[in-house]
């Protein structure tokens, strides 16, 4: 027995003393969203370098900020994914923690789609048709600047031109980050056409906030979970609902679900990355300037990220879905990150 | 008196076979319906999942030179490693189709390879020098979505399932377009495409590319966590039975651990995992993603499961026998290790195998220690960063690719075929050394 109890206490005095070793290998956590296009590059580095293939958690943009911003060594993060800026109050906590060089990488936009299924006729909406089909609180429709809990049921009720169809949205919930931005961009995008919502931003904030981001809750908007595959799924076996999911994943279903026209655009590469497409967002990574030469294959990694092969026109991680930089945008960047220029501050927003 | 009775009876006699029968039909309906889901479960995952072991390979004549791989034939392992192998896979196939002109439709026809044949061919020209300056027909893997057509057979002709046709059913699902559809159906009449039992999905580790993808990092993830577990719960949790069950007084102090220990067994796995986070990654300092925190956390979850089996064992074993071997005067220690703990020890070993088979389809506790990591290396210790069989299942289901759908259905196959296998184990194990008194 006494040789039974040896050895797992052995087996964690080793794991102990390894911890204090050097780490080999790039620890990389963060967005969900950046997840899938990280994870290439990071594969691609591992086969076509000596150097091994770095770790890559899906933790969520905030969750990866806070294991990212807890502090220097080798038991945190060197590089974190985010599909959204980093925050002030992320890059104090930084600071305070002694994680004082940040170098900030923009690597490109990645748009959201509004679809529905390919036996359906396409959707042509305006952000203003959304916020009206999705949020909690509308504008009264006799047309006093006064809110009302939203009364629509049908799209036709809302815009005469679209179908007398019920309207029914599969979404992610709160937690995701593609809900985040799909709030951000198309529901306060909408709710900005009307004068007197407007009007809040600058009155009151909050106030302006809660109204153009609670997204109703009677059933028409249906929280489908974070899998956007179950999403596609839905909408083949609906042809009535529409979805809210990542761009890729609608490149990859284009025989099942089409992408609505917003504002005359159809999610597609070139509206996007033209910024004629609404609702798109910005995809970072943030990388530890101190970890650099401490953990071997930083620098390459960042090299193989802004290849032209890579992150271009014509790039491997065009192919997966994401959106890239312009040209200039991407010579910009590039010529940073490769002269290790850390962040200076972040405006509060 | 008795006639009455009598006749009471058979008048309710009717009555109460009518409700045996309705009793059994309920009975038997209930697991027709469970049988049934449980076939319609098995039939789907295994019919989506049986593809996922076979891969297409497409023969390309491939010149291997200087000209086409920029470095010369007796450069050394490392530099001919990084020579331009993509380059001269991207020449084969122009050769192969000179009327290809255009930027775009060249960028298409390279598609139709995987992006991993280029490491393939590093590794073959390696292993064969003596080939250099030669042109070497070789089979090299196709990218997904070519082997999802070529190995179901599909008639490559019939339109593709878009536009016009987007409600015709005999159309082709696939995101290739008719140029890459022509280009298939060429390698196909030429004889140059073979569909193989492919052994890359157990070789190989998680990969972007659904055809290169393989569950190796994560089956040796779950060995390495499972071993952990194993070494740490099983002693622990034996020699807590043994105490409470053979030398502990019967007190209130020992009720209130027996009383937590089965509310342990209840508590949700995720509160596992929240401990591990605080007190082992957080204030212990120990590596994320590791076998090593992921085996601690599990070994916690599974320790009060093994106690209680223990526990059940133990108390088996009739009294009669402490008492001969207290009579004959062996020591309490000699008359637990001599005899009673090896007549318990069947009963033991199917509780703990039973408690590792849970701890394997385990996932919750293990998202909150970074185990969901995208892992390709194969990890070498139990601190190397490293991912687990459910969580592999969880990763793949959420990719976007929709070849990844075959391999989350066979990664199931496998995580079942352990599962079923550790039960089994469990099953024979009681069987073969069960006493019954």
């Amino acid at each position: 027995m006494v040789k039974h109890l040896l050895l797992p206490a052995s087996l964690l005095a080793l794991s102990v003393s390894s911890v204090a070793q050097a780490r080999d290998y790039i620890n990389v956590v963060g967005s969900s969203t950046v997840y899938p296009f990280a994870t290439v590059v990071a594969e691609k580095f591992g086969k076509s370098t000596a150097f091994n293939t770095p770790k890559i958690e899906s933790t969520g943009s905030g969750g990866g900020l806070k294991l990212f911003c807890a502090g220097i060594g080798v038991d945190t993060p060197d590089i974190t994914n985010s599909s959204r800026r980093i925050k002030a109050s992320e890059f104090e906590q930084c600071q305070e923690n002694g994680v004082s060089d940040v170098i900030e990488v923009l690597i490109g936009f990645d748009g959201i789609a509004f679809a529905n299924s390919v036996d359906a006729d396409q959707f042509e909406l305006e952000l203003k048709d959304i916020f009206l089909a999705l949020a909690e609180q509308v504008p009264n429709p006799d047309g006093s600047d006064s809110l009302v809990e939203n009364p629509y049921t049908l799209w036709s009720e809302i815009n005469p031109d679209l179908p007398a169809v019920k309207i029914e949205v599969l979404g992610p919930p709160p937690t995701s980050g593609t809900r985040d931005a799909f709030a951000e961009l198309a529901m306060e995008g909408g709710c900005q056409a009307f004068d007197f919502i407007k009007k809040m931003k600058s009155d009151d904030k909050n106030q302006f906030k809660a109204v153009c981001h609670t997204m109703r809750e009677d059933g028409a908007y249906v929280e489908a979970g974070e899998n956007d595959n179950l999403i596609v799924q839905k909408l083949q076996a609906n042809s009535d609902a529409l979805g809210i999911f990542g761009f890729s994943f609608l490149e990859q279903n284009d025989d099942i679900v089409q992408s609505s026209l917003i504002g005359g655009f159809e999610a597609e590469f070139d509206a996007i990355a033209e910024g004629d497409y609404p609702i798109s967002r910005p995809l970072y990574f943030y990388v530890k300037k101190q970890h650099v030469g401490t953990v071997p294959g930083i620098e390459e990694y960042l090299a193989e990220f802004t290849k032209e092969g890579t992150w271009g026109e014509d790039g491997y991680l065009a192919d997966k879905g994401m959106i890239p930089l312009n040209e200039e945008l991407r010579e910009e960047t590039g010529a940073a990150i490769a002269a290790l220029e850390t962040l200076e501050g972040i405006e509060e927003e | 008196m008795s006639d009455e009775t009598t006749q009471r009876v058979r008048a309710t006699l009717k009555k109460r076979y009518l409700k045996e029968k309705l009793f059994r039909g309920f009975g038997i309906t209930a697991i027709a319906a469970s049988l049934g889901f449980l076939v319609i479960l098995l039939g789907s995952i295994i019919y989506k999942g049986m593809p996922a072991f076979q891969a297409t390979y497409l023969k390309v004549d491939i010149t291997l030179n200087e000209d086409t791989l920029g470095v010369g034939g007796t450069v050394s392992d490392a530099e001919m490693q990084g020579a331009n192998f993509s380059g001269a896979i991207k020449s084969a196939m122009r050769d192969r189709f000179p009327d290809v002109k255009k930027r775009k439709a060249k960028k298409n026809l390279y598609a139709l390879v995987s992006s991993g044949a280029e490491y393939a061919l590093a590794e073959y020209m390696i292993n064969n020098r003596e080939q250099f300056g030669q042109t070497v027909s070789l089979w090299l893997l196709a990218d997904d979505e070519a082997d999802a057509l070529i190995k179901r057979n599909k008639d490559l002709s019939k339109p593709i399932r878009r536009g016009e046709f987007k409600n015709d059913s005999s159309a082709l699902v696939t995101r290739l377009n008719k140029d890459q559809l022509g280009w298939l159906q060429s390698f196909k009449d030429a004889g140059d495409t073979d569909v193989r039992i492919s052994s890359t999905f157990f070789t190989n580790g998680n990969s972007r590319e659904p055809e290169q993808a393989g569950i190796r990092a994560a089956l040796v993830g779950s060995a390495y966590t499972l071993l952990i577990t194993f070494a740490l719960s099983f002693p622990i949790a034996v020699a807590a039975a043994i105490y409470l069950e053979e030398f502990a007084p019967q007190n209130r102090w020992t009720d209130l651990v027996e009383v937590n220990i089965n509310n342990l067994a209840a508590v949700p796995s995720i509160v596992f995992g929240l401990l591990g986070l605080a007190v082992f990654i957080n204030y212990l300092q120990l590596p994320r993603s590791a076998p090593v925190v992921g085996g601690v956390v599990l070994s916690l979850m599974t320790l009060p499961t093994i106690i209680i089996s223990s526990r059940a064992a133990l108390k088996a074993v009739p009294p009669s026998i402490r008492e001969a071997a207290r009579g004959l005067g062996a020591s309490p220690v000699q008359v637990v290790t001599h005899h009673v703990l090896p007549l318990a020890m069947p009963g033991i070993l199917t509780g703990t195998i039973i408690g590792l088979a849970q701890a394997l389809g385990e996932t919750a506790p293990l998202l909150m220690i970074g185990m969901v990591a995208f892992i390709v290396d194969i990890p070498g210790s139990v601190t190397d960063p490293s991912t687990v069989l459910p969580v592999q299942v969880f990763l793949w289901a959420d990719a976007p690719e929709r070849a990844f759908t075959e391999r989350t259905s066979a990664a199931i196959m496998v995580l079942l075929a352990f599962l079923i296998v550790m039960n089994l184990a469990a099953v024979l194990l009681r069987k073969k050394f069960e006493r019954r008194w």
